[in-house]
């Protein structure tokens, strides 16, 4: 855990109270004078809801990271941290391994993890919440550590949080969306269509049965693809459950196999992705039944779990070769990611995590305060509508325009990758399968 | 007159009522419902038709992956059954010794992979993977017994327990500094691969492989115990450890020597295990290690065929209780609800049989 030190609070401290001192003066010499505000527009740091944050001259700009960064999912967790690192190296327009700025103040990386699951969510969630500093947050990887838990801590705070991969519909649905919660994922409600699309029109596929894990983003990827495929003429004989930490899917899949229907399609996570993907070739009757999953499973443990076993599987996700910014990604974008962490991209949402970060930076620019002392005010309110503001941003993964449900990302390309041609281990790969949709035209 | 009689029918009819068998009431009312409910479940299940109708061979399916999975708690479940019968404690840290041999021959088995020595040369590479996890999982044990165990064999009962829960956390979060926290693939040898069809039966060619060598190391076990002079001495201590001294036994070689062996048999089934899963990790010693322990005590813990005889039940239970049970009543997913099955029956068989199936009979306090 990082906890500032006791200078440097003192530091802190001091500069707030000098800040308010100066806005009080302010007042009795009728306003003006003490803050420049050389681009956005002033706050009042008094009144604005949920205050400022005081970033004194010098000091850097603390933004959390909570992202799936240990345990069985830490291969999508850690993708998206170094996407983040690489935008704070970006930050001088150049990838050359040294840190760029904000505003001419550094960028401190505070980085938690959100173990994929509700309990870390919260405690990584609460953690970085504590923490008066942090501006704004990345995260969080899954949607089961946001969804009524970081998105709800960090959005009572005011803390801004941009989602790089946590995909669940409920998170940016009218009535759940907290307001300060933003994301540059996809919206499964278009993935789930595109995967029904694939199972249907492509693969021919009339029946189906559905393996969730009980978390909101599985359960999410099933309920929408049941709902597109009987839509559309289908059936899904059943909707099985598994815990997520079961390692014996056997019995399951004999039970799968007693009426082997066209398609399984378990959006899961690893391992458990992985070694259905593995058991399934120790059950005879579903030799002809085809297997799906989604993004959950796409980081590079699921391979190294499954081995041969995988091949064949089709796991959908965002089409990395869609991307609007294909050239920067193809020419400085993976090299750099190559260079810095000493392999390709080990999950998918890299490019995401890194538009997030620089969506959130271009908002602290634009609604940061810059006070004549050399330190930032930046307003929490000031800096929400900054993001929400977000329009036609030119992100790698896309042009990127926030509504006011959180959703970042209106149009997507989703693609449908064959194992072992997929995104986690060649981002050139091409998927078999691609669809692009907007929000509005999905269900 | 009238006055005495009102409290001396009272008083009778508290008796009447402190003479009721509670105990037996319930148990009665307890053994109607379960049957009923048990029943219906299976009559409803077997009876299901049209697409809903569930073959034999399905049943069959499942017996055998019971079969395999419960030949494997077995194996695990001796090693708590051991350790209990001569130390009277549980060695909660079982499981662990059980991850610590498979970690130790998956790093083995997945260069035999790579360099392709696991299928040219399957039997010789799987002797390797077997003796790896032997090896690793018996010093496991034996530096348990030593370290955490010993200095503390004349405590109080309470104390080595939780030295053992201790333990097992350590083991854990050293695995997953050492190794990572991550699961990872276990591969199988190419001639393992794929089904077995018998008829209309199918099963996964590394299922008879468990179950025929979990019975062959059973018989061994058995045989050690019950023919040579070291497990007339493991009997001997088990009985009564003072006395057993006074004849001249050396009590701490016998307690090395039955960690030594809950070590093998653990090396053994991390082996098994991992190949059947196809999976290690760090955990991945926790549930095996409680569904263990649950199959020692459902058999009888101290006993030896009550922990093959519960690990069998409990192998079969988990993987055909669900579906026999459910199915029939239609509760979605059956399969998620295979925990509670399995444990239910531990509870059950606790409430009737307190010592366990082939226990003692009498309740042991743990």
């Amino acid at each position: 855990m990082l906890h500032i030190r006791t200078p440097l609070r003192v530091v802190a401290i001091l500069s707030v109270l000098a800040i308010v001192g100066a806005a009080c003066s302010n007042d009795d010499e009728g306003g003006g004078g003490g803050a420049t505000g050389s681009t956005g527009a002033a706050v009042d740091c008094t009144t604005a809801e949920f205050g400022c944050v005081e970033v004194a001259a010098g000091a850097p700009i603390q933004i959390g990271t909570l992202l799936a960064i240990e345990g069985d999912t830490k291969n999508l967790g850690l993708d998206s941290q170094y996407g983040v690192r690489l935008a704070v190296d970006y930050l001088d327009g150049q990838f050359d391994a040294t840190d760029g700025q904000i505003l001419g103040h550094d960028v401190e990386l505070v980085n938690e993890n959100d173990g994929c699951n509700a309990e870390d969510g919260q405690k990584g969630a609460t953690t970085l919440a504590a923490n008066p500093d942090i501006v704004g947050v990345i995260g969080t990887s899954c949607s089961s550590a946001s969804l009524g838990v970081a998105d709800k801590i960090f959005s009572d705070k005011g803390i801004v949080t941009i989602s790089p991969s946590a995909t669940n519909p409920a998170l940016t649905t009218a009535g759940t969306h907290q307001p300060y919660y933003f994301r540059t994922a996809h919206n499964d409600r278009i993935q789930a269509a595109v995967v029904a699309d694939f199972a249907y029109g492509q693969k021919d596929a009339k029946t189906a049965v559905t393996i969730h894990d009980e978390s909101p983003y599985t359960q999410g990827l099933t309920d929408g693809f049941k709902a597109n495929f009987e839509s559309q003429g289908g059936t899904v004989d059943s909707e099985e459950a598994i815990n997520s930490a079961d390692k014996d899917f056997k019995s399951l899949l004999e039970k799968i196999a007693q009426n082997a229907p066209d398609v399984i399609y378990a959006p899961d996570f690893n391992p458990a992705c992985a070694l259905i993907a593995k058991q399934k070739a120790t059950v005879s009757g579903l030799e002809n039944t085809l297997l799906m999953g989604s993004d959950g499973c796409s980081d590079a443990t699921y391979t190294e779990i499954a081995g041969p076993a995988a091949d064949g599987v089709f796991l959908s996700g965002p089409d990395l070769t869609a991307f609007s910014g294909g050239d920067f990604y193809k020419n400085d974008f993976l090299p750099a990611y190559e260079d810095q962490f000493g392999s390709k991209p080990i999950s998918v949402f890299h490019a995401h995590a890194f538009d997030a970060f620089n969506v959130l930076a271009q908002a602290i620019e634009e609604s940061a305060v810059q006070n004549e002392d050399g330190s930032l005010s930046i307003g929490r309110e000031a800096l929400k509508d900054a993001v929400q503001n977000t329009s036609d941003y030119q992100g790698v993964i896309g042009t990127i325009t926030c509504t006011p449900d959180g959703d970042c990302a209106t149009q997507v390309t989703i693609g449908v990758y064959e194992v072992p041609d997929v995104g986690f281990l060649d981002p050139n790969a091409k998927p078999v399968f691609t669809e692009t949709k907007t929000l509005d035209e999905v269900a | 007159m009238a006055n005495d009689a009102v409290p001396a029918s009272a008083g009778g009819s508290l008796g009447w009522l402190e003479r009721l068998p509670v105990r037996r009431i319930i148990l009665t009312v307890l053994t109607v419902v379960l049957v009923v409910v048990v029943g219906t479940g299976i009559v409803k299940t077997l009876t299901l038709s049209g697409t809903e109708h569930l073959d034999w061979s399905f049943w069959a399916n499942l017996l055998v992956i019971g079969i395999a999975l419960g030949a494997v708690y077995a194996l695990i479940a001796l090693g708590y059954t051991l350790v209990y019968g001569i130390l009277r404690m549980i060695n909660f840290a079982h499981g662990e010794v059980f991850m610590m041999g498979a970690f130790a021959s998956f790093f083995f088995a997945a260069a035999y992979a790579q360099s392709g020595f696991l299928n040219t040369n399957p039997f010789a590479a799987m002797g390797v993977l077997f003796l790896t996890a032997i090896l690793v999982s018996v010093g496991v044990a034996v530096l348990l017994e030593r370290v955490a165990y010993r200095p503390l064999r004349n405590a109080p009962r309470l104390v080595p327990l939780i030295t053992a829960i201790g333990a097992s956390l350590f083991l854990q979060n050293t695995a997953q500094g050492m190794f990572g926290s991550q699961t990872r693939g276990y591969p199988r040898p190419e001639i393992l691969e794929g089904t077995i069809k018998i008829g209309k039966v199918s099963f996964d060619k590394i299922d008879p492989v468990v179950i025929v060598t979990s019975i062959v190391v059973m018989v061994l076990l058995e045989l050690f115990v019950k023919r040579t002079k070291t497990g007339k001495a493991m009997r001997a201590v088990a009985q009564d450890r003072e006395i057993a001294s006074l004849m001249g036994i050396d009590v701490d070689r016998v307690v090395v020597i039955t960690f030594v062996i809950g070590g093998v048999l653990a090396g053994i089934a991390g082996v098994l295990y991992a190949m059947t899963f196809g999976q290690v990790g760090a955990t991945m010693g926790f549930l095996p290690g409680i569904a263990a322990f649950t199959a020692a005590v459902l058999g009888g813990i101290g006993s030896i065929p009550g922990a093959a005889l519960g690990g069998l039940i409990l192998g079969v239970a988990e993987s055909v209780g669900p579906y026999m049970l459910l199915s029939g009543l239609h509760v979605p997913s059956p399969f998620e609800l295979k925990g509670v099955i399995t444990f239910s029956i531990l509870v059950l068989v606790l409430i009737f049989r307190p010592g366990g199936l082939l226990g003692t009979g009498e309740a042991e306090k743990v």
